[in-house]
């Protein structure tokens, strides 16, 4: 069964679905849409650091990954704002991604499948990463659920109760690295975060607390996933683009309905 | 009975800075005892709360809390986002979850009772104080500490908010400090005033603070209402345990 390359993308695109609900819900909550954007522009450093070195595309992307969410971390605490840090430090690591993948000949050709993804292509031992990954987040999510959704709603109450915020904010971020990691090679680095915020903002229309928003927006991006990958088989697009393109129309019909 | 609070002379600075926002604070709150902080804006009040509640790191002196205190914590303007939908019922549950009868009790105490399923989003000002105050008040504290709780409610609002506060510490016998910026109104709920200003200006019964003229050269023509409406209110004699203690005129 695992040998079909079309049930090997709709499991593949599950897992990120899975995952990108919940977390594509703290990224809307606390308005870091820009910080994911950059985080996944940046995995293209990885993938070219991976592929000079011949390394795995994965550990490549996750170490730059966690390496942009700890130093924009640092620089903003020093009192640099986010956006200009993110915008520093995320598009230079992409041009200097770009830039190293020009010397890998045999990068070149591909690198258009890193930028916008190539989910048809997905391997078994991509699937065991993309799970494997998908997983791990989703029990870091879980494990911290209630501290996470405290400090999101408000830093001081999350204090009082004596959590630490910037604790909290670390587990984001480093969800957000592993995620990253697992969906470049689904929709690519430029359409990542696109898959965790569209979902997310379609469920919130429907949601009355955290949970469900997060349930939501799961189940919305496997839908988006499955009807991306139809269109993509019967119009003969390309799969990652049309997966954003279908989570888009799910999102622009719940418009016309009553938000809560 | 021992304080649950204590500061002894407690200093410390403008977050990043080397600025002092308060210097030698001696500080203690009792069991029971509902004590406000005035002063004006950037006088350290709210810089005071979150030092005694551990948020804010000291630059000297001492603060010490009863082992194992239960503070029931209502922070200063929480701004609440559109973003994340929120029931009252699962706003109280966090970051404990809590049953519903506790729930729905401790809404029915802060005159609230029935907003479970409403979005925070769609509450008044004045319900989601209330709101606000009851998921406070849920893990039975000994202490709540309020950062400006009528802020945004108009008058009636707040009267009836620290009626309600009153009422509160009557029934449960937990102590109240409080940051206020409604002097006429809170001082007369109060047992202790503490007059900030950088340092402790004066301190003692609502009268005595009314009646000092540190206070009053803080706060000018407001103070005369307050002054006012203590010789009103309060023509008996009080126990003098606080005198004023320094001259606030002289800080810059």
């Amino acid at each position: 069964m695992l040998d079909d390359f079309l049930i090997r993308a709709i499991l593949a695109g599950l897992g990120l679905a899975l995952v990108a609900g919940p977390l594509g819900s703290f990224v809307v909550w606390r308005r870091m849409a820009y910080f994911g954007d950059s985080t996944a522009h940046a995995a293209i450093l990885g993938v070219a650091l991976a592929l000079a070195f011949d390394l795995s595309i994965y550990a490549g992307t996750i170490t730059v990954a966690l390496a942009v969410a700890v130093l924009v971390t640092a620089l903003t605490a020093r009192g640099q704002a986010m956006d200009t840090v993110l915008g520093v430090i995320a598009h230079s690591a992409l041009a200097f991604g770009l830039v190293a993948i020009s010397f890998v000949p045999a990068a070149r050709v591909d690198l258009a499948s890193y930028l916008f993804g190539d989910i048809l292509a997905v391997g078994r031992s991509d699937l065991v990463w993309i799970w494997a990954g998908a997983l791990s987040v989703l029990a870091l999510l879980v494990w911290r659920w209630q501290k996470l959704v405290t400090a999101s709603v408000n830093e001081e109450l999350a204090m009082a109760a004596g959590i630490d915020p910037r604790l909290e904010r670390l587990a984001l971020s480093i969800a957000l690295a592993l995620v990253v990691a697992i969906a470049i090679r689904i929709v690519g680095s430029l359409l990542i975060s696109a898959m965790l915020i569209i979902p997310a903002a379609t469920a919130r229309r429907f949601a009355a607390t955290p949970e469900r928003m997060a349930a939501i927006a799961s189940i919305l991006a496997a839908l988006s996933v499955l009807t991306g990958l139809l269109a993509s088989l019967y119009l003969d697009s390309p799969a990652g683009p049309s997966v954003v393109a279908a989570a888009t129309v799910f999102f622009v019909f719940a418009q016309g309905v009553r938000s809560r | 009975m021992t304080a649950l609070i204590t500061s002894k002379k407690l200093t410390i600075h403008r977050p990043g800075t080397s600025e002092p926002v308060l210097h030698d604070i001696d500080f203690s709150i009792s069991p029971g005892e509902i004590v406000t902080v005035v002063g004006p804006n950037g006088s350290g009040k709210s810089s005071l709360i979150r030092a005694l509640l551990g948020h804010m790191p000291l630059v000297s002196g001492m603060i010490s809390r009863r082992k194992e205190l239960r503070i029931g914590y209502v922070p200063q303007q929480v701004q609440l986002d559109r973003t994340i939908p929120m029931t009252v019922r699962r706003f109280l549950s966090l970051p404990h979850w809590v049953g519903a009868e506790t729930i729905a009790d401790a809404l029915a105490r802060t005159g609230v009772a029935g907003l479970e399923a409403r979005q925070l989003t769609e509450l008044s000002g004045g319900q989601f104080q209330r709101v606000l105050l009851a998921r406070a008040l849920l893990h039975d504290p000994q202490l709540l500490v309020l950062d400006e709780p009528t802020q945004g409610l108009d008058q009636p609002g707040m009267v009836g908010f620290y009626r309600l506060i009153e009422d509160v510490r009557n029934q449960t016998g937990a102590a109240v400090l409080m940051v206020s910026h409604d002097l006429l109104v809170v001082m007369r709920s109060s047992d202790r005033v503490i007059c900030l200003n950088g340092h402790i200006c004066c301190e003692g019964t609502p009268q005595d603070v009314g009646n000092a003229p540190e206070y009053r050269a803080l706060f000018g023509a407001e103070a005369r209402g307050t002054l006012a409406l203590y010789r009103h209110h309060h023509d008996h004699d009080h126990d003098h345990d606080h005198g004023p203690q320094h001259d606030c005129a002289e800080h810059g």
